[in-house]
């Protein structure tokens, strides 16, 4: 009974799996691109505006500026100290997030219909007048410095400083956005001055916006927020390759579970293979309980909550991450049947049943990514940032479905490599040491 | 100034309510329709009255250990299927256990919900466990109690504070359990609790998406209405708190600790059915105190007017079957003792009550909390959570419609008021959170 029901449920996919959201593309009267979905049942507007170049563009010696600077635009500007700007956002019941990123910096609004103009006036403030007082900067470094010194302590963020830092050394990549002690120490009012004068650039900007408002609108919303930033950029740092060798790095931390990233280099996002690894990724650690890692280290042997592998393409270099954690006595069991796992999926691939259903999956929940205003103009900043076309979203599920068996098992032989794989242990390990 | 005048006369909107339909069906299921036909997307939702709070005696944990093992074979189905068929339709799905609740969730196309209905009525009445299930997935709970709680020194205090605050209520004691009640855990604890606790007359079905009343109705009937109910399923008693009388105050000593930090939480009412005044009026507490990190009180008074901590907030969530607590956290400024931030923190509390609430603070709130409104129903699975928790938690359909317009309604006084009650120190655990006693020298 079951079965048949499943076997109907899984001809229906293909004929309704089509994202229905409708893109714009405009273009403002000075020239700035962006893209919109209109949506009026809510009177509300979601706007994503995402910089190229992010924290990579924190000049020498000067490690956290970026960070900081996005830290402070919501602590006063033009004519409003922190608190007056606070005030006047609160009483408008607008969000403004304002995002550091390896890659990019970003600012995401979401605001009422009613009190937009009102709204927009107050974020273009921030965007292109923030103040950075010397008091705002005290208060801010301080929260910065304290979460530098906790993190210090945490697992995770010591297992993911180790592995940036022995794959990427003096690359930007190779240490946190956050910066140090010292050099958020040493961070002055003209330093940050600066980090705001290169991170915001009209020549690196995307935007995507979604709610109710009319592509006329936003045209002219976009020009009013974005004028007055400098339409030239600094340039971007050079690509850099994923140095570290196969082996282990433990990294001794007195705490009950031991927490282990891993990876080795991974594929860009424009690569033709992309696709291919991406659905190699899923089968193998991607896809929640259904992975087979999940299966072969939690399901079958209780050895962890959670084991987890991901792509990370970004802009400079492309890496093959995963993360896993257990008790101390059973983390060496568990990273054994990962490397197991890892040679087994580069050796013989996937099966015709594993591909059709990681397909399946794919295409059928691609549509149900857009849910909700927020999230929509998100995708559609990202989408431009990364150099989709709008077309993207009709032509995504016939890439995927493109993929044949003998495509993801020549990349699953290239990508996959268990002798290049390095795990970085934090915790105290039974039987694991870092290896020469 | 100018500017916020013109944005409190401008921001004169009405909170539409979404559009909710109630059923029950014969067998006492209770169901919950939200309908938002903007995306041919559904969230399945199915809650049952049955948290770690309804646990029995010695076996801590049990319910979230359930949980887990609900996703295990029935008599109809292999183990994993339920989850393999969500992710072949492009779904997700999971599962949540509190204290007074445990929930399973899938959100589909909305075409979908037929089968998801009948693998979720199937998983109510026919689990079939393995003692190997058994054994793994408690490997599995314990490593999930290590990865949130034992890697964690603020979850670790945590757990002791909230086992200092009741002193005979079950909220003392952790959802996830208790590290020694967890290692006991078999196939006896879970099956008993499935059995008394998993029928249709405990548990809530929310349905919220693209999808019309009538059809989920009739869906439910065909996959839900054939399940007999539990005849003897306890009524929901808990032991209740006495009166508190007497301060309570830990040091909690954790090597891993980077940041010393106090933690301070008081035993506050909860929103109850037709009496949700109180809890209104804590939620706009937390707010005035330290709500925002800029515009409420303990950030101007510890972070702006004086040098005296890094971050302080207020915390409350009026969303439990019984009294839960109101919470207060403050990090001191490098150089700053927490004896001195503790001072400071009391000292401007003790302000607050002394000299009254800002009208235009409260203005500024109520607007912000009816924005709150129009934003929420951007989330239809956020609004599908709001019911089946509320519904899971003693209040009605009736109350979670009418809480919007409750919360308009609190006055300055009330506030004051409720703050009086529940700032009361003898009803209080403070925790000091550090790396070593050393620090306290």
């Amino acid at each position: 009974m079951i079965r048949f029901v499943l076997a109907i449920a899984l001809s229906l996919t293909a004929a309704t799996a089509r994202a229905q959201i409708e893109i714009q593309e405009i273009t403002s009267p000075s020239g700035v691109d962006a893209w919109l979905v209109e949506e009026d049942s809510i009177p509300f507007i979601a706007l994503e505006l995402i910089f190229d170049g992010g924290a990579t563009l924190d000049l020498p010696g000067k490690r956290g500026a970026t960070n900081l600077m996005m830290a402070l635009l919501e602590e006063g500007s033009g004519d409003l100290d922190a608190r007056g700007f606070q005030e006047a956002r609160e009483n408008l019941a607008a969000s403004f997030r304002f995002n550091a990123g390896d890659d990019s910096v970003s600012v995401s609004a979401v605001f009422l219909t009613e009190n937009q103009d009102e709204a927009m006036a107050l974020l273009r403030d921030a965007l292109v007048s923030p103040r950075f007082d010397q008091s705002a900067i005290d208060r801010v470094r301080a929260q910065v410095l304290s979460g530098i010194r906790s993190d210090a302590n945490d697992p995770n963020r010591i297992a993911g400083a180790t592995l940036d830092a022995l794959a990427f050394g003096d690359h930007p990549y190779g240490s946190a956005i956050d910066g140090t002690e010292d050099s958020v120490a040493g961070l002055t009012q003209a330093d940050l001055f600066e980090a705001h004068e290169n991170a915001f650039s009209t020549a690196r900007v995307h935007v995507g916006a979604a709610g109710d408002i009319r592509a006329d609108e936003l045209g002219v919303l976009i020009d009013d927020l974005l004028g007055g930033l400098p339409d030239e950029a600094p340039e971007l740092p050079d690509h850099v390759e994923f140095a570290l060798d196969g082996g282990t790095t433990v990294v001794p931390f007195e705490t009950p579970q031991s927490v282990a990233l891993f990876g080795h280099s991974g594929i860009e996002r424009d690569d033709e293979d992309f696709f291919a690894a991406f659905i190699i990724n899923e089968v193998l650690g991607g896809r929640g309980v259904e992975s087979r890692l999940m299966r072969e280290v939690r399901e079958k042997r209780g050895l962890t909550y959670g084991v987890s592998t991901f792509l990370v393409p970004k802009d400079f270099t492309e890496t093959y991450l995963g993360q896993v954690a257990s008790a101390n006595d059973r983390i060496a069991e568990a990273i054994a049947v990962i490397r197991d796992e890892w040679a087994l999926m580069a050796r013989e691939g996937l099966s015709q049943d594993e591909l059709d259903a990681a397909k399946t999956y794919l295409t059928g929940s691609y549509p149900l990514r857009f849910d909700g205003n927020a999230e929509i103009a998100g995708i559609l900043a990202g989408m431009q940032s990364v150099g989709l076309g709008t077309d993207y979203v009709a032509n995504r599920n016939d890439f995927i479905t493109a993929v044949t068996l003998e495509d993801v098992n020549r990349v699953a032989a290239e990508l996959l490599d268990p002798d290049r794989l390095h795990f970085v242990v934090v915790g105290q390990p039974e039987g694991l040491e870092t290896t020469e | 100034m100018r500017l916020l005048a013109a944005a409190l006369s401008l921001v004169a909107f009405s909170a539409t309510a979404e559009e909710v339909t109630t059923y029950q069906l014969d067998n006492g299921m209770d169901i919950v329709v939200i309908e938002d036909h903007r995306a041919p997307v559904v969230v399945h939702m199915l809650w049952y009255k049955a948290g770690s709070a309804d646990e029995p005696v010695g076996s801590s944990g049990v319910a979230h250990y359930l949980e887990h093992l609900l996703f295990k074979a029935t008599e109809n189905v292999e183990s994993g299927e339920f989850q393999r068929v969500v992710a072949e339709n492009g779904g997700s799905d999971n599962a949540f256990t509190s204290f007074d609740y445990t929930g399973y969730f899938q959100r589909v196309a909305a075409d979908r919900l037929p089968l998801m209905m009948q693998y979720e009525a199937d998983r109510m009445n026919n689990l079939v466990l393995t003692e190997e299930d058994i054994v793994t997935e408690r490997g599995v709970i314990l490593e999930e109690r290590n990865q949130r709680v034992e890697n964690s020194p603020s979850a670790l205090a945590r757990e002791q504070m909230r086992a200092a605050q009741y002193l005979n209520h079950r909220y003392g004691v952790p959802i996830i359990g208790w590290k020694h009640e967890m290692e006991t855990l078999d196939m006896d604890d879970a099956l008993s609790f499935y059995d008394l606790y998993y029928s249709p007359n405990n548990a809530i079905l929310v349905v919220a998406g693209d999808v019309q009343p009538d059809d989920v109705l009739a869906l439910a009937e065909q996959y839900y209405g054939p399940i007999p109910a539990e005849p003897d399923l306890p009524e929901r008693i808990r032991s209740q708190e006495p009166p508190q009388t007497a301060e309570r105050r830990l040091v909690f000593e954790d090597p891993r600790v980077s940041q010393p930090y106090i933690s301070r939480t008081y035993i506050a009412p909860e929103r109850d059915a037709d009496a949700q005044k109180d809890a209104a009026a804590l939620t706009y507490l937390a707010d005035l105190l330290g709500g925002s990190s800029f515009t409420s009180v303990l950030p101007i008074a510890l972070q702006f007017d004086a040098n005296i901590a890094v971050y302080s907030g207020a915390f409350y969530d009026g969303l439990n079957l019984d009294d839960g607590t109101f919470g207060l956290t403050v990090v001191p400024a490098d150089g700053v003792s927490l004896q001195e931030a503790e001072t400071a923190m009391d000292a401007a509390i003790e302000a607050f009550l002394d000299e009254g609430i800002d009208p235009a603070r409260m203005d500024a709130l109520r607007v912000q909390l009816k924005a709150s409104e129009i934003y929420a129903r951007d989330d239809v699975g956020g609004l599908a959570r709001r019911y089946g928790a509320a519904l899971t938690s003693g209040l009605t359909v009736e109350d979670v419609q009418a809480w919007p317009e409750i919360l308009q309604s609190v006055t300055a006084d009330e506030v004051l008021d409720v703050a009086r009650r529940v700032l009361v120190r003898d009803q209080s655990v403070t925790g000091w959170i550090v790396p070593s006693r050393e620090v306290l020298q």
